[in-house]
């Protein structure tokens, strides 16, 4: 079992720093959260997370959850009483609507929760998320009278929620699912089909699952333009807000995976019996539009999972380089053994962990944050440019930090060495378990797509270079701190320009989609790259002009440097690759690869 | 403990003491039990910290009494006892409820002082406690096993730590704490003379703090065929079979 230290201090400094949760504490809705009490809540948070959530993890791993032949699905031990705890203390109800229940506080402090919540136990903390998505959906599309009925439970997390998306031929084209809808006389919808991966679409840990299906009304026309969005519980609500009926619906298996094993992975059958009951959200031939408008949320929410696993490899990967003993390190006594720490190598691989997790925390909480400015700014032209931004922000979020939450849990088990490759010591575990995140909601090569055809092009350029001189205005602020920050502002610069001209070039592009398309991901990662520069000389700089102990603002200021050093002399060379083009990649026939 | 001013060090961020919690857990479950009543939370700490108290409050207790005072720095355990019966006096509990022991001074001895200085009758090491008819029926920890003990009230009963699971806040617990009252007094406020508490007041005196001896190393059976003999016999040698 590994223990989970939540880095309190980090995640407020981030909120403070980065998401300048202050300032967003000004506007009307939230005039009712003051800092004294995001401090208990993290606090508090974090001691569940400690106590209760973090050590499930590793046995949830090894004994995953369990599918039964009458459809049922056993958690692991300490599972249920885990979930128990989280709903009565109401931590998955922070940042929703007060209508419904919710406290009505800032998004990025419920992420803030949701970071110890994904790094305490990333399989556990799937339940809630696809609670919040379903939740995010209803309370979008929904009408009063759904609303009433499925939300209040939903958000205490007494009921759990699902998102019923994949079958075996729609995956990442979600246009060709097959799942069909055909109208009751009393206005509900009767389901049938088969759906695939559903996360947490059965368990043990809520009185009632509810579930949100993709399906096609009949005549509903071909592709994504014919989805309707339904909502399918898995026992049927009274009138009175009891649970009635059982539903046509079973869990027919579950996956067997490579990591999360205690996520229940289901394939969901409805309607086996006739017809599993729905009801319609919204309008017929919605479903597809309806699901973009939770797409920020959730993205953001998987890009989290990236820093979380990393934050969990790092902290046990960093205990143990301080104890094991392997090797003299340069300049310690002769006939002695050095900690690991004490190796050059080592501290590289530390090091690229520690700051690439704070630049993670840095992008996600400022996306979540301009998600919230997005809702509830002061006014119209605030409220579009920080849904703008969000909109920039979501891809990278998503992708950037998921594929860094698989290079940084594979140096975790790098450095545990041999001890990491065997299952004991947990840490491979971690690497197992982040690589879904790069995958689902979305794969990241969807997410680069999503970047480069999508999401740059919007208002003529103006959102990605209105962002980029954001971030440019911070070299002045540097140089006039003096010291190493000069060198921090000069790197950032720099960087800077080489996603300048990328930027262009991929502007220039969107009449030839394959020479995008084939460098996407490349430029992705240089674009995440150079945000990550920013925060994390706007971190050294904040940390050293604040009230911040010393020792403190010394760890911001050498995670800075040594990311300027390290991983911003890498932006010619990504600049480079991100605008080859595309010939090479369809030089060669299909056959030859 | 910091060797040069012989005190505990509190400069760190102050909590709720792990071994508090079951008192005030316990306390909340026999108003709960009990159908009606309130929790009032009373503590002694430097620098007007409330955190420790904040977490209780979020966990369901009612209101709270702080006492802080620079005189009373250096106070030993009947110092301490005689602020907390001093600020406990004031109302006129049914019950109060404490720690067997702190977990950083570890004296032990508060409880029954308050209830001396108090004149209540003191119970302690409680691991169940049962209420009717102004008196409480308590089963006391021993080491062989229970007391069932009967106590009138009002009394002191100090809480075995493990015996109730302390409730995690809810998020709604910590919102409600920010607007419970929590009195802060100082020792004039109490009617107690600074000369009575603190380092002026100690009727003790800390001549030495020595770091703890490191714990020797143990004794290793090499299992021949007779481990379990020599096993029982260093058990034997040690009075604990």
């Amino acid at each position: 079992m590994t223990i989970y230290n939540p880095p309190l201090q980090d995640i407020r400094f981030v909120l403070d720093e980065i998401a300048e949760l202050a300032d967003l504490c000004t506007l009307e809705s939230f005039s009712h959260v003051d800092s004294d009490t995001v401090d208990g809540a993290l606090a508090e948070s974090a001691r569940l997370m400690v106590d209760k959530v973090a050590p499930t993890n590793g046995p949830g791993d090894v004994e995953g959850s369990v599918w039964h032949e009458d459809g049922t699905v056993t958690t692991p031990p300490g599972f249920i009483d885990a979930y128990q705890k989280y709903v009565e203390a109401g931590w998955g109800a922070v940042a929703f609507e007060p209508e419904y229940g919710g406290a009505g506080f800032p998004w990025v402090v419920g992420l803030a929760l949701q970071e110890m919540l994904t790094t305490a136990n990333m399989a556990f903390s799937l339940c809630p998320l696809l609670t919040q998505g379903a939740i995010d959906a209803i309370s979008h599309h929904s009408d009063e009278i759904q609303r009433e009925i499925y939300l209040p439970k939903m958000i205490t997390g007494e009921w759990t929620g699902t998102m019923n998306l994949t079958e075996p031929q729609a995956g990442s084209d979600v246009g060709a699912l097959r799942a069909k809808a055909e109208p009751n006389d009393d206005g509900s919808w009767s389901i049938t089909g088969q759906k695939i991966f559903i996360t947490w679409g059965e368990h043990d840990m809520a009185d009632n699952i509810i579930h949100l299906v993709l399906a096609r009304t009949p005549g509903a026309p071909p592709g994504t333009k014919g989805i309707s969005c339904f909502i399918v519980p898995k026992y049927l609500v009274n009138d009175d807000g009891s649970l009635g009926e059982e539903n046509d619906l079973r869990c027919v298996s579950i996956e067997h995976k490579l990591g999360i094993h205690a996520s229940p992975t289901c394939v969901m059958a409805y309607g086996d019996n006739g017809g599993a009951k729905g009801f319609l959200i919204g309008e017929e031939n919605m479903g597809m539009r309806y699901m973009f408008t939770m797409m920020n949320n959730a993205r953001l929410s998987v890009g989290l999972e990236g820093l979380a696993i990393a934050e969990r490899s790092y902290q046990q990967s960093a205990e143990y380089a301080r104890e094991r003993l392997q090797g003299r390190a340069v300049g310690a006594e002769p006939g002695e053994s050095s900690p690991i720490i004490e190796h050059a190598d080592v501290r590289r691989m530390l090091l690229t962990m520690k700051s690439h997790i704070e630049a993670m925390r840095g992008l996600l909480y400022l996306d979540a944050a301009n998600l919230d400015r997005a809702k509830h700014g002061a006014d119209d032209a605030s409220r579009e440019n920080a849904a703008d931004l969000a909109a920039l922000l979501t891809p990278i979020s998503k992708a950037w930090s998921t594929d860094l939450g698989c290079e940084l849990t594979g140096l975790g088990v790098q450095i545990f060495g041999g001890m990491g490759f065997v299952e004991e010591t947990g840490v491979a575990q971690h690497l197992r378990d982040a690589r879904i995140a790069p995958i689902y909601e979305g794969t990241n090569g969807i997410q680069a797509i999503d970047l480069v055809l999508r999401k740059l092009p919007m208002k003529g350029g103006a959102v990605v270079s209105g962002f980029l001189d954001h971030m440019g205005a911070l070299e002045a602020d540097l140089a006039a701190a003096g010291g190493d920050f000069v060198g921090l502002g000069k790197a950032l610069n720099s960087s800077l320009g080489e996603l300048r001209a990328a930027t262009t070039w991929f502007l220039e592009k969107s009449s030839a989609p394959n020479e995008a398309l084939a460098g996407a991901t490349p430029y992705l990662r240089l674009f995440g790259n150079v945000i990550g520069g920013w925060v994390l000389a706007k971190l050294a700089l904040a940390a050293s002009a604040g009230e911040y102990d010393e020792a403190f603002a010394e760890e911001k200021l050498v995670c800075a440097r040594y990311y300027a050093d390290s991983v911003l002399p890498l932006s010619p060379g990504l600049h480079q690759v991100s605008t080859a083009g595309s010939s090479d990649l369809f030089a060669l026939d299909a056959s030859q690869f | 403990m910091n060797p040069e001013t012989k005190t505990l060090k509190r400069d760190v961020k102050l909590i709720l003491d792990e071994s508090d919690s079951y008192g005030v857990e316990y306390a909340l479950q026999l108003v709960e039990s009990a159908g009606g009543g309130t929790v009032t939370l009373v503590s002694m700490a430097p620098n007007n910290e409330t955190s420790g108290l904040r977490t209780a409050l979020a966990m369901g207790a009612e209101s709270a009494m702080l006492i802080s005072d620079d005189a009373l720095v250096g106070s030993d355990a009947l110092s301490t006892a005689k602020v907390l019966a001093a600020a406990i006096g004031r109302n006129t509990p049914d019950l109060v409820m404490a720690a067997t022991e702190s977990s950083d001074g570890y004296t032990g001895t508060v409880p029954e002082q308050i209830a001396a200085l108090l004149d209540l009758p003191s119970v302690t090491f409680a691991k169940e406690i049962t209420m009717a008819d102004g008196a409480m029926t308590v089963k006391r920890q021993t080491e062989a096993g229970y007391d069932v003990v009967e106590c009138p009230l009002p009394a002191v009963v100090s809480v075995t730590a493990g015996v109730v699971e302390p409730r995690y806040p809810s998020f709604k617990g910590i919102m409600a704490a920010k607007n419970k009252p929590v009195e802060e007094l100082d020792c004039a406020a109490l009617g107690i003379e600074p000369t009575a508490v603190g380092w002026a007041g100690g009727g003790q005196e800390i001549v030495d703090i020595v770091e703890a001896p490191a714990r020797e190393a143990g004794e290793k059976i090499e299992d021949e065929g007779d481990a379990h003999e020599r096993i029982v016999g260093f058990l034997d040698e040690l009075k604990v079979l």
